[in-house]
């Protein structure tokens, strides 16, 4: 032990200086964590606070749930989603009450090339919904070897992709949105808009498995806020990305802002379904296909009511 | 040489190389001390490390207590029999022929990153081979194995909250530490071979205390490096928790393996705040140049993959200790951590 002593005898002393700069750093943070907050009150009311504090959650001594949510980190996270649910997309909000207190798997049609689908319904399960919810979604794995990355995922109560994560989350009440179309349906390129594409057969069985209600979420605006003409999928598969879309927006100065379409999110009535998870994949395929068709209608439905894409 | 239990502990402080005792002087010993109580004793390797101490001290108080190990017992109590002798040779077989063992735990495992890989293997895994021979040639009824939730490894997927069944990939990218995994399995293989024998594996997450474990050594560090953008989640245990653990392990009718978590789980940069002592955040790339040239210049005790428990999760489920054993940790996130600074010497 008398070398690993010496070593990082060298190393306080690096670490020396950054405490003497310390207390100045510290201060900003604290002023601009000030300044923050009361312009948070200002731009989403003084309930965002009230809300805060009412969100069930499981926290353990240390003030974080047992999969690494920080509440006081996930306010920062919350509130910026908020202010584009509030202000940039304008969302409007549609049968939010269809939303069961309990554990609920969300099941949601995927868009827009940039997952701002998943945030938008988080940011209306927390600023919409009574009580206040904190949304949870799953990660991709890689996720988790990128520095700062995976630390912010978790401190915002996403977790990493696995079934057992899933399982655990439900059981302990939570509100878990997945997206059965995967990595296809958020590259849609734009002439595929609001069609869905084939589902993926986990969800299901999770919720059979856990006794989940399923609510559809339909979700009507993403498509358009990044319009993709194609999708490169040589190069995709080159660069070992799920997607490589092609946007013109993109070399317009400021369009690399999603554009500010107004999103609509219909909540439609809770699905339970019941038997063995198991089941042979065409078993479960039929109770996927019903949950499918009861999405495609809400979303054509939504696209038909809508006046404008804008507006 | 051939004296009672009760007069040898000076014994030992003035020879800590005993090894050339008469073989009969254990057997005769273990008869002698046997005479006097109902029950059988329980054998407890690796009895000279500080666990094994801790350990010993507890089960004492109720039982007859064989401590096999070969390093020296300095501050024994009177009454627990300290047999020096190395788990590879024969005359382990002697502590066994007594025949009134009625349990035997497993602490002596070998875990010293600079020990060669082969002195590692005979030692963990033929030794701990030789142990399951004799538990089984004598019919010892009961077998604690203390593994650790280090068999599963820390990986980016893993689930925040591995269960039992979930697989020992601790190896993967370590490959120093597959004797211990063996270890597990072996034991594993044993509790399937001999279903006369409980056979209970405890997988303790890090456990925190006056040991001299990776995670203790780490929070002892003066400044505490952890990895720029990582903040794992982290479970510690007491190593007095670990003992209640081995103690509950042994009541008859629990077999099986069991997950031992200690209070709630909390980022690891809490861990430091609750120690109070400084962290450096050193970017992954660099820090593990870093290691990689220290640990080659021999000026840390911490092996590059070791890297990897500062960075991803390795969490483990408990509720089946919880439920099957009663297993409830004692002490608190603060008390545990906090166990680390009576190991600074």
């Amino acid at each position: 032990m008398s070398r690993p002593n010496e070593t990082t005898r060298a190393l306080a002393k690096i670490g020396g200086f950054a405490r003497s700069a310390a207390p100045f750093v510290r201060g900003l943070f604290g002023a601009a964590e000030q300044t923050l907050d009361d312009w948070l009150a200002s731009r989403l009311g003084e309930d965002f606070n009230e809300r805060l504090a009412r969100v069930p959650l499981a926290l353990g001594p240390a003030g974080v749930d047992p999969f690494g949510l920080d509440p006081q980190w996930a306010k920062y996270a919350i509130a910026s989603v908020a202010f584009l649910h509030r202000h940039y997309f304008r969302s409007d909000v549609f049968g939010i009450e269809n939303v069961p207190k309990g554990r609920v798997l969300l099941v949601a049609n995927h868009s827009g090339q940039v997952p701002m689908d998943g945030a938008m319904i988080g940011a209306a399960l927390f600023m919409d919904a009574d009580p206040p919810r904190i949304m949870r979604a799953m990660v991709e794995k890689w996720t988790q070897t990128l520095p700062f990355i995976s630390l912010f995922f978790a401190r915002v109560g996403q977790v990493v992709g696995v079934p057992e994560n899933a399982e655990r989350l439900l059981e302990q009440g939570e509100a878990l949105l997945v997206f059965p179309e995967g990595a296809k349906g958020i590259s849609k390129t734009f002439d595929q808009r609001y069609k869905l594409v084939d589902f993926g057969l986990g969800f299901m069985r999770l919720a059979m498995q856990t006794g989940t209600p399923i609510v559809p979420v339909a979700v009507i605006g993403g498509e358009e806020q990044y319009i993709s003409v194609a999708n490169m999928t040589g190069i995709a598969k080159l660069l070992r990305v799920p997607a490589f879309p092609v946007i013109p927006q993109l070399l317009i100065p400021g369009g690399q802002l999603p554009l500010p379409t107004k999103y609509r999110l219909y909540f439609g009535e809770p699905m339970v379904f019941t038997g063995d998870p198991d089941d042979d994949d065409s078993v479960i395929e039929e109770k996927v296909w019903l949950v499918k068709a009861t999405l495609q209608s809400m979303v054509n439905r939504g696209v038909k009511a809508r006046k404008g894409i804008f507006f | 040489m051939d004296r009672p239990p009760s007069t040898d502990i000076s014994e030992d402080d003035q020879e800590p190389t005993s090894d050339e005792r008469s073989p009969e002087s254990p057997l005769a010993r273990i008869a002698s001390a046997a005479a006097g109580t109902g029950e059988g004793s329980i054998v407890v390797t690796g009895i000279c490390g500080r666990l094994g101490k801790r350990v010993a001290r507890v089960l004492h108080r109720g039982h007859r207590v064989i401590g096999v190990d070969r390093r020296p017992f300095n501050d024994k109590p009177k009454d627990i029999e300290h047999q020096q002798v190395d788990i590879r040779r024969k005359k382990l077989k002697d502590v066994f022929r007594s025949g009134d063992v009625q349990a035997v735990v497993h602490l002596g495992v070998m875990h010293d990153p600079r020990a060669s890989a082969a002195d590692h293997h005979s030692w963990n895994v033929a030794g701990f081979a030789k142990l399951l021979e004799y538990v089984a040639q004598f019919n010892v009824p009961k077998l604690v194995v203390l593994s650790s939730s280090n068999v599963y490894g820390p990986q980016p997927d893993n689930a925040q909250f591995l269960s039992e069944e979930s697989p020992l990939l601790g190896g993967q990218n370590f490959s120093d530490i597959r004797d211990l995994i063996e270890v597990d399995m072996l034991a594993q293989s044993f509790f399937w071979k001999l279903p006369k024998t409980d056979t209970v594996i405890l997988r303790p997450v890090h456990i925190l205390g006056t040991v001299h474990n990776a995670a203790s050594n780490f929070l002892r560090l003066p400044t505490i490096p952890t990895l720029l953008g990582f903040d794992p989640m982290v479970q510690v245990i007491h190593e007095a928790d670990v003992v209640k653990a081995i103690e509950l392990a042994l009541k008859p009718g629990v077999r099986g393996i069991f997950n031992v978590a200690g209070p709630s789980p909390l980022p690891l940069s809490r861990i430091i705040d609750i120690l109070d002592r400084p962290s450096i955040p050193i970017p992954y790339t660099f820090g593990k140049m870093i290691l990689s040239r220290m640990w080659s210049l021999r000026l840390t005790s911490f092996p590059v993959p070791e890297l990897d428990h500062i960075r991803y999760v390795c969490m483990v489920d408990d509720t089946r200790a919880r439920e099957v054993c009663g297993y409830t940790p004692d002490y608190s996130i603060h008390e545990t951590v906090r166990a680390v600074n009576d190991g600074i010497w």
